[in-house]
């Protein structure tokens, strides 16, 4: 077996196994740590994917920003003493029955579907090919991403004060 | 090891994506703790992106789902500042992140 094959299965059993993690434990911070193998996981896959820019804007804006996002909301809103109970789970064992069915028919899916594959799968540097095509053929989206952004900032500042009541 | 699930093969990303996308929805539906479910909703989006990045590398060739995985990315850091923001609010009116305290729109 090719060494590439062993780095995918621990990239894939990492990725999968940390997000079990985040589905089943019962503390928090637990779950918020092992989004951190989940994401990384992810990083890794896309490199397989040949992708090198989305894996390293994955990496910074994902365990960067959001998980460090995340680790600050845990921290803010629990009384770290009690952490134990309050990640609550209910109604587990219908949510599992909807879950596996679902999860059956994706991969029943995947297998029956016969996917349009190009000939040749090319491995490339991807950066400049993404600035090009984002200041030209995906100019408006991108202005609009950044637009987005400005009012999710604005709107996160005006929810997250303080209210001063009169 | 397993048949036909290796680095060359479209379809074990697309069941790796699935698997994702199945945890994430397990952990919304079950969780009762804001944050928990915002972190099932990025479960979610990270297995689209996963599928993303995969047709783009198997299927077309070009580099439009990459730019697409990229979009996602952007909204996700959006969505989360806002949620978690939504959720501090809700903390400091409530005193618990629990999602089924949370019913009233009013205080």
């Amino acid at each position: 077996m090719e060494l590439s094959t062993v780095v995918f299965y621990l990239v894939a059993v990492i990725t999968v196994g940390s997000a079990v993690m985040v589905a089943v434990s019962h503390n928090i911070i637990y779950s918020a740590f092992s989004l951190l193998g989940t994401f990384m996981g992810a990083a890794g896959i896309y490199i397989f994917l040949g992708a090198d820019f989305v894996a390293a804007v994955q990496v910074l804006i994902y365990v960067g920003g959001i998980l460090v996002l995340v680790l600050f909301a845990v921290m803010l809103t629990h009384r770290i003493t009690d952490v134990e109970i309050t990640n609550r789970a209910a109604g587990r064992i219908p949510a599992l029955i909807i879950v596996g069915v679902f999860f059956a028919l994706l991969v029943q899916t995947v297998r029956e579907t016969p996917w349009v594959k190009v000939k040749e799968v090319t491995y490339q540097p991807t950066t400049a090919k993404i600035g090009d095509l984002f200041l030209e053929q995906y100019l408006l989206p991108f202005e609009l991403a950044s637009l987005v952004l400005l009012a999710a900032m604005i709107g996160a500042v005006v929810l997250s004060r303080k209210e001063i009541k009169e | 090891m397993i048949a036909g699930f290796s680095p060359h093969e479209l379809s074990s990303y697309l069941v790796i994506g699935a698997i994702l996308f199945c945890l994430g929805l397990f952990t919304v539906l079950t969780r009762r703790n804001a944050i928990s479910v915002l972190m099932g909703v990025e479960l979610i989006l990270n297995s689209a992106n996963i599928n993303y990045v995969a047709f783009s590398h198997f299927g077309s060739g070009n580099l439009d789902g990459q730019l697409y995985a990229i979009f996602v990315i952007m909204l996700a850091a959006a969505e989360a500042a806002v949620g978690l923001a939504i959720v501090l609010a809700i903390f400091q009116i409530f005193h618990t992140i629990d999602v089924e305290a949370a019913e009233t729109l009013k205080e």
